[in-house]
């Protein structure tokens, strides 16, 4: 972008603004279709979900937005639950995710070379498994269900996360201002809580938005693959799974819809961390 | 009390010495200068006198006894660079109390203005930031000041008003002062004794 501005041109007084603008304005936008979304997903009662056979198989139409499935029941409302619980596991997985990355990030940058070098081997583990096969066992283990997913991506997520997190904090470890406050006689535990960790939080924040598309996808992929939760149950990946069988009978809409929405709720999530990342990094805010 | 530095040697991974064998000793109330050109390896002396860094090389003691690792080092440093030494973050504040609560007349002496106190680091110039630097090293446990090239950001006139300040201090509290600098005028005129570095440095290295 900022190659297109022939040389002279006034950039310090127009473009940084808009741009910041703008970003900001993508941020309330993204924010503010995530929570129509979840109230979307909240309103919608138990009872658009029943079975309604005289209506089945029906393209979508004003009445049936994303169309019917082939026991009649409306695919918006399955799509939007899903969704819903699609957001709920990856609020959860990304919370607890983060929590783990902050501990061991920090653990790892202040407890001493021995903690760190276990730790560096524990992120090493993980992230040389691919992220869906330790997902399915330790959702396996667990006892499957929504349970087995939630505790599989919570314990799966954390690894690349805690791995930026720990080099922050041990940037900042080596800090002069550090080392004075060292010699000012403040403990380890001081230091981690006043000097580092608030250098950590805005990394905190976006890598927990970042976590979440992560989590959703996981989600939808271990659900897709049966390993998660019962058929009835609204979720991305069962749809989409389900609807495999119809494609071939010309039910486009049973894919397409619900498919599209996980890619834009996905995408939504990656805007949102992306810009307010741009917003909090003191480098790149006026870019 | 008495700072000694008993054969001091540091090198910066496989590189050459920077210098081996020092010995230096300062008693509190002495003023001592430390001359010698830039990249001569005098801050890092300075970082090490101060706990900053360990020796590879020989060992540091206060009357004997080797420095303290926890709680208030005695042997305090006012680096170079004022900006890298306070966390950014922070407002100025609580960047000057984060050792102890100076007192409003050493504030006033060094020219530190009550309004700098609520803005960030980065609002302060170099030469603002140092005083608060100077200030915050100033504590009750201090009994050894290293200033390393404290003042050279500063103008002449604002430099002798913080050596003044800086100096009332250390007479009042019978501090050690350790100068570093290449500017051996100010050295002359503020120190008892000036150690020159370079010569330090070629004896020691070629006596056995």
């Amino acid at each position: 972008m900022r190659r297109s501005i022939p040389p002279g041109a006034d950039r310090s007084r127009n473009r940084p603004l808009n741009l910041r603008r703008s970003t900001l304005l993508i941020i309330a936008g993204t924010a503010l279709m995530l929570l129509a979304i979840l109230i979307i997903g909240l309103l919608i009662d138990e009872q658009s979900l029943v079975t309604q056979p005289q209506l089945r198989n029906q393209a979508p139409s004003p009445s049936h937005w994303f169309g019917t499935d082939w026991l009649g029941r409306d695919m918006f409302a399955r799509t939007m639950k899903g969704l819903l619980l699609s957001i709920r596991v990856g609020l959860f997985g990304a919370v607890a995710s983060t929590l783990l990355a902050l501990t061991f990030g920090l653990l790892a940058a202040t407890g001493g070379k021995r903690v760190d070098r276990f730790i560096s081997w524990l992120i090493d583990l993980f992230l040389s498994v691919p992220h869906l096969v330790t997902l399915i066992m330790i959702a396996y283990i667990s006892g499957g269900g929504l349970r087995g997913i939630v505790i599989g991506i919570a314990l799966t997520h954390w690894p690349s996360l805690a791995r930026v997190l720990r080099a922050e904090a041990m940037q900042i470890r080596q800090a002069e201002y550090v080392r004075i406050s060292e010699r000012f006689g403040k403990s380890r535990f001081w230091i981690a809580r006043h000097h580092v960790l608030p250098h950590l939080l805005p990394q905190l924040m976006v890598g927990f938005l970042l976590l979440f598309p992560h989590a959703i996808l996981h989600e939808a992929a271990i659900t897709f693959l049966g390993l998660g939760l019962s058929p009835h149950q609204p979720a991305i990946g069962i749809i989409l799974n389900e609807s495999m069988r119809y494609l071939s009978t010309g039910m486009w809409w049973l894919a397409i819809f619900p498919g599209i929405s996980l890619i834009i709720v996905v995408r939504l999530f990656g805007m949102l961390g992306e810009r307010l990342g741009m917003l909090l990094d003191p480098r790149r805010a006026h870019e | 009390m008495r700072l000694e530095g008993i054969g001091l040697g540091h090198r910066y991974g496989r590189g050459d010495w920077l210098f081996q064998g020092v010995n230096l000793s300062l008693a509190t109330g002495e003023i001592v200068g430390l001359a010698g050109p830039s990249g001569s390896g005098k801050t890092t002396l300075g970082r090490i006198l101060a706990g900053h860094e360990r020796p590879l090389l020989g060992r540091v003691t206060l009357d004997g006894q080797p420095c303290p690792s926890k709680g208030y080092h005695p042997v305090q440093m006012v680096l170079q660079h004022p900006e890298l030494a306070v966390n950014p973050r922070w407002r100025i504040r609580r960047v000057l109390e984060e050792s102890w609560q100076p007192e409003p007349a050493v504030l006033e002496a060094l020219g530190i203005e009550e309004q700098w106190l609520e803005r960030k680091p980065v609002e302060l110039s170099g030469g603002e930031l140092q005083r608060i630097c100077i200030a915050r090293a100033l504590g009750p446990g201090t009994r050894f000041l290293i200033a390393d090239e404290m003042t050279t950001m500063l103008d002449a006139i604002t430099q002798a008003q913080v050596w003044h300040a800086v100096l009332e201090v250390a007479r009042a509290r019978g501090l050690g002062l350790l100068v570093i600098s290449h500017d051996r005028p100010l050295l002359g005129r503020l120190c008892q004794r000036v150690i020159d570095w370079e010569e330090q440095i070629q004896r020691e290295y070629h006596s056995p």
